[in-house]
């Protein structure tokens, strides 16, 4: 029970974050239509500008001013970069988005160097919010939490509830209607984008100290991400955060399970001995493999469910 | 054809005669073949660094055989299939030394290169100096003559970490988490042969593998160690896996002691200290306060790069070149390596020796402790305000561990 609760705890933190990351990308997709490819350099941009910001001014204000940063950056990379790209089509607009994630690694590694940045827990957030059966929970991974469930909440409620919300909703699936009725859509997509980057990079700057600056950050997330994505369906945001909560948890009591294929054959009363054909890769763990099942998953819903879990489009 | 075949091998012969009394007063290239961009290159910048800093330490007067190294950078990626490719330009370009260290995914094939290299370029040959490839085959099934190792390897930290143990009743239930590839399943395998020698009363409650690289949260690999009960865990993890699981650790506020492997490569210390008290010992060749030849360098490199030196293992290998060569009386590689067998040195650590059987380095190890910096132990690392201070010194007998070399040395 204690473990189980534990292991609960520790998947749906995981699995909140994982949603922090990947909302900007899915909404961005959602309404652009934009395989975004430097989206976890805007992550990483976050977490960057944040320690350097949090060396002057703190976390707090750091807290506003790098996803503040982060989505001013994002709108000028699509006002003066993807928009032109736009009208070739969505290969070139990949490609673009693709140079921009290695541009980006380069500069932050011009800027602040290759090695680790010492990016730390500001005072209020060190430290456990409460024990449970003798194990600490910190408070960063509750504020994350926290966090998650605001952005979810107040995304849904701009998309949903204002008049900038129900434009965004009209010129994604009207462009030249919304654009008849005198919307600006171009501006609706560079606010879109600007936006998405700007989620990414407040995932950064509580992912960044939470977890480690470093230059390859992105990168170790960059596939993650995607799968949250494509599990959840291209451009749901209910369903990036279904598919969000759902690895995170499978992922953390997958690391529990220490029995392999080769000890259920067993259990059976089949004889799995060295012999065996396959043997090394029957006596894998669970455990072992636990952190490559979100990729298992993701070739799965390909195959049998390529829309996603809550996708709306065929893929 | 045959005629400048000939004068070629005369002329090289002439040249070998010549240098085998006037190494004085020559120029040693170092071909450095090393992932110097990509993931791992601060580690590679920083070791590139250290040798040209320990070189430029023991040129001249300094050096016993009175020759000045020269060590270039060649950029592997850390890529097995670049740094075969570098050795080939290295070759081409002069360099009869090179030097690797970083993954013994390239370790084991540019050993293999360098021993066919020297087969079949008789008068070209290169010998290897590999300060930090730590895969126990380098010495063993897959040992060469070319092959030459300053850093101790898998099996001897291991024979000198479960030794530690036994005056440790503390440790009592053992928990190993590693990475799932050859270096994290050899600590595994060599720690319990260890366990099962020096403390068969301890137990192994967990030996967790898990994929290089991939684990974002730690979190869950926490709470089964807390399950198990364990007091006691041991990990070869290095770079994003160890800062990782540190801090999960720290999050959970499970204070269970950590003997690591790499707790001291460039990065980690940072995440170490913003982690907060948590007891680690880190078993390798050094601690991090030393005094004397190697403090000042140390310090010097602190001055000039603003950075740690860390690797001594180098300092060893320039030392042992240096000896060899004045032994020598050449700086030609097959000769040096020849003199290289069986030598008795004065490493960082007193004396060491090149073991004749394996190409082995034979030398004592260090477990230290990470703490704050106090009056004893000062060197700051990577500013942190945390040292590596010495806990115990193991001597080169107990790290000692057999070979199954059986080397195929050249005719002279």
């Amino acid at each position: 029970m204690e473990f189980f609760v534990i292991s609960l705890l520790n998947g749906l933190s995981y699995g909140l974050l994982l949603f922090m990351l990947s909302s900007g990308l899915t909404l961005i997709f959602s309404m652009m239509g934009v395989l975004n490819f430097a989206h976890t350099s805007f992550y990483m941009l976050g977490a960057y500008f944040a320690y350097t910001i949090s060396g002057t001014l703190g976390f707090w204000p750091a807290l506003f001013i790098a996803p503040v940063l982060v989505g001013l950056l994002g709108a000028l990379f699509e006002r003066f970069s993807l928009r032109r790209v736009h009208k070739f089509g969505h290969v070139p607009e990949l490609l673009v988005t693709f140079g921009m994630s290695y541009l980006i690694l380069e500069l932050v590694q011009l800027v602040w160097g290759r090695a680790t940045v010492p990016y730390g827990l500001p005072e209020q957030l060190q430290g456990p919010l409460f024990t449970l059966y003798g194990t600490q929970f910190p408070k960063s991974r509750s504020f994350i939490m926290l966090l998650a469930l605001l952005m979810l909440l107040s995304v849904w409620l701009l998309l949903t509830r204002t008049r900038i919300g129900l434009v965004i909703q009209a010129a994604l699936t009207h462009p030249e209607t919304a654009e008849a009725l005198g919307h600006n859509v171009p501006r609706v997509f560079m606010l879109v984008f600007g936006g998405g980057a700007a989620l990414a990079g407040l995932a950064g700057v509580i992912g960044g100290n939470t977890y480690v600056t470093e230059p390859a950050m992105a990168g170790a997330v960059g596939p993650i991400v995607f799968v949250v994505v494509v599990v959840g369906g291209m451009g749901s945001l209910a369903g990036a955060f279904l598919a969000s909560l759902l690895i995170g948890i499978v992922q953390t009591f997958a690391v529990a399970i220490d029995q392999s294929l080769a000890s259920g054959l067993q259990a059976i009363g089949v004889k799995v001995t060295e012999q065996t054909f396959g043997h090394e890769l029957l006596q894998l763990s669970v455990a072992q493999v636990a952190p490559i099942l979100p990729y298992l998953f993701l070739v799965l819903i390909l195959i049998f469910r390529p829309k996603g879990l809550l996708g709306k489009r065929e893929g | 054809m045959k005629f400048p075949l000939n004068s070629i091998a005369a002329s090289v012969m002439l040249a070998g005669a010549v240098g085998a009394f006037a190494q004085k007063g020559e120029t040693v290239k170092i071909a450095m073949i090393e992932g110097l961009s990509g993931p791992f290159a601060n580690v590679g910048q920083n070791q590139l660094k250290s040798w040209q800093l320990v070189t430029a330490h023991f040129a001249g007067a300094k050096n016993p055989a009175g020759v000045t190294f020269e060590v270039v950078g060649m950029d592997s990626k850390s890529s097995p299939q670049e740094a075969l490719n570098l050795l080939k330009a290295a070759s081409d370009q002069g360099f009869r030394y090179v030097t690797q260290g970083n993954g013994s995914n390239v370790a084991v094939p540019l050993a293999d290169a360098v021993a066919k290299h020297n087969e079949r370029n008789p008068g070209k040959e290169i010998v290897y100096l590999n300060y930090a490839a730590v895969d126990p085959v380098l010495t063993n099934d897959k040992c060469s003559f070319a092959h030459f190792r300053f850093d101790a390897d898998t099996s001897m930290k291991m024979a000198a970490l479960t030794s530690f143990m036994k005056d440790q009743p503390k440790v009592s239930k053992i928990y190993l988490i590693n990475q799932n590839y050859s270096h994290g399943q050899q600590v595994s395998k060599f720690f319990k042969e260890g366990i099962a020698r020096n403390r068969p009363d301890a137990k192994i409650v967990g030996d967790d593998l898990h994929p290089l690289g991939q684990v974002k949260d730690f979190a869950p690999y926490v709470a089964k160690i807390k399950q198990s009960g364990a007091d006691t865990i041991v990990t070869g993890n290095w770079g994003q896996d160890m800062t990782l699981l540190i801090k999960a650790l720290n999050d959970s506020g499970l204070k269970v002691p950590i003997y690591a492997y790499y707790a001291g490569v460039s990065g980690t210390p940072t995440a170490l200290a913003s982690g907060g008290d948590l007891e680690v010992y880190q078993i390798a060749y050094n601690h991090s306060n030393y005094t004397g030849e190697l403090g000042a360098l140390m310090a010097d490199y602190k001055k000039k790069f603003n950075d740690d030196f860390y690797t001594f293992s180098i300092y060893n290998a320039v030392a042992l070149l240096g000896e060899a060569m004045a032994k020598a009386k050449s700086t030609d590689p097959m000769k040096v390596a020849s003199a290289m067998e069986g030598l008795k040195f004065k490493g960082f650590n007193g004396e060491s020796e090149i073991r004749k059987t394996d190409h082995q380095m034979q030398q004592g190890m260090w477990i230290s402790k990470w703490q704050k910096v106090d009056a004893k132990n000062k060197y700051n690392v990577e500013n942190t305000g945390y040292t590596f201070a010495p806990v115990k010194y193991l001597e080169p007998y107990i790290a000692s561990t057999p070979t199954s070399c059986d080397m195929k040395r050249p005719s002279p």
